[in-house]
């Protein structure tokens, strides 16, 4: 039996109280080997600083495995080890940051390759429902070429706002990454209905 | 990296919220959207594997006590106890096990227990507004709490929120991530709240409000409020979205 969906409502200003947890943003431990850095700024259409966002992150392991039972390539014996799930509140500034491994490559259904991606919500005040948007990798040029999400946004200045960039390593870190949301207006991040 | 033939992904797929189901994020009556809803329209795009999986978050993240808000402190928050509870379903009928729930609310006062609330009704030593728990294996959940107070807010000359919980749920895919408000029946302010009259359908909209049960109440002890929640299904409808087309 088909029933009606529950809708959704706004996080409001007090999620703060409710949703970050203090290892959110590790989705591995600082140090880990190969760990790499995320981070960024959550702006609204003035440009402002959003500071009572939350952002989450979700993605393949380095292999492109998950360890979920949906998955039809099957989890890998002992499963993953590996969160794969991020979540960080922003600050007064609007920066959050995500520490994890970057992302395998994925089979498409369609029989393409999807490029090393992480899959995000956002969540704020403001925010009546979450905008789903995804994290790309700069360096992954070829990757990105063959992807079939970038191949459907046909406008380079849109596809850019999916690409992080390479940004000054932490010390210790592998890698840093910058990567920017902007909710509305002038650079508006592209946002999906998934 | 190990990857197999193509042939071998065959999916699931949760077909879309019907019209009229989530609030469109543009709804100028609650004007915080008016700087935060993007102004391009979303890109639509099939579910893949990032999509149909997701975080499979449960006992580890939460203890007992958790689910229990009226006993995290030395003293008992002052207030209706009440229970909340109900079912995490998805939309073909299945519960969802295992799952987990995080909730955050007012206190009896309407305050909250937060920095940025100036509401000058009194915070509760007693009383931090937070839970957790994680659904049993037909997909229950349980709170007892304290029901929470109505509160003003700034959105417009003499607004004021009707009381409600946040419930934030995971169920087993990214696509049914949900985060919602949990609303009580026959409260007078439902006609004049911005956020509740978001939602265009009235009959999804009365899908945010808990009843009252006496059969669940516990005698002498805590009124109770049922509330199921319907995450989206893997319908049999095959999807047909492809890359940038709406």
């Amino acid at each position: 039996m088909s029933r009606g969906l529950t809708p959704s409502q706004t996080v409001g200003p007090f999620l703060g109280m409710g949703l970050p947890w203090p290892d959110g943003p590790f989705v591995v431990a600082e140090g880990t080997p190969g760990a790499i850095t995320i981070t960024g700024r959550l702006t609204d259409g003035a440009g402002d600083p959003v500071p009572d966002g939350l952002i989450e992150t979700w993605q393949a392991d380095p292999a492109g495995r998950f360890d979920h039972p949906d998955d039809p390539r099957g989890v890998p014996a002992g499963g993953t080890g590996f969160r794969a799930f991020g979540r960080c509140p922003t600050g007064p500034d609007g920066r959050y940051r995500i520490i994890t491994l970057r992302p395998g490559a994925l089979p498409s259904p369609d029989g393409g390759t999807e490029a090393p991606h992480l899959d995000v919500s956002v969540f704020a005040r403001g925010l009546l429902d979450r905008v789903v948007t995804r994290i790309y990798f700069a360096d992954e040029a070829a990757a990105n070429a063959a992807d079939p999400v970038l191949a459907g946004i046909a406008d380079e200045d849109r596809r850019a706002t999916l690409i992080a960039t390479a940004a000054a390593a932490a010390a210790g870190a592998e890698g840093s990454y910058r990567f920017d949301i902007r909710l509305q207006g002038a650079g508006e991040t592209v946002f999906f209905d998934v | 990296m190990t990857t197999h033939p193509p042939t071998d992904l065959r999916l699931p797929s949760y077909p879309r919220a019907g019209g009229g189901v989530h609030p469109p994020l543009d709804s100028p009556g609650y004007r915080s959207t008016a700087l935060r809803a993007p102004h391009q329209p979303l890109v639509l795009i099939p579910q893949r594997l990032t999509e149909i999986t997701g975080p499979l978050l449960g006992p580890e993240r939460v203890t007992a006590a958790d689910a229990d808000l009226t006993r995290q402190h030395a003293g008992e928050p002052l207030g209706e106890r009440i229970i909340v509870t109900g079912r995490v379903l998805d939309s073909d009928g299945r519960p969802i096990p295992d799952t987990l729930l995080e909730v955050w609310q007012a206190n009896a006062a309407g305050r909250y227990q937060h920095k940025v609330d100036q509401h000058p009704a009194p915070l509760d030593p007693n009383f931090s507004g937070v839970g957790r728990c994680v659904t049993d294996s037909a997909g229950r959940y349980r709170f007892m709490t304290i029901k929470p107070g109505s509160y003003p807010w700034g959105n417009h000359h003499n607004a004021w929120r009707p009381a409600h919980i946040h419930f934030s749920m995971f169920g087993r895919a990214f696509t049914q991530r949900l985060v919602t408000q949990m609303y009580f029946s026959d409260d007078p302010l439902f006609p004049y709240d911005p956020i509740f009259n978001s939602i265009p359908d009235p009959a999804a909209r009365e899908r945010l409000i808990s009843r009252f049960s006496i059969d669940l109440t516990e005698p002498d002890w805590a009124l109770a409020y049922t509330w199921d929640i319907v995450l989206r299904g893997t319908g049999a409808t095959p999807f047909e979205a492809q890359d940038g087309v709406r």
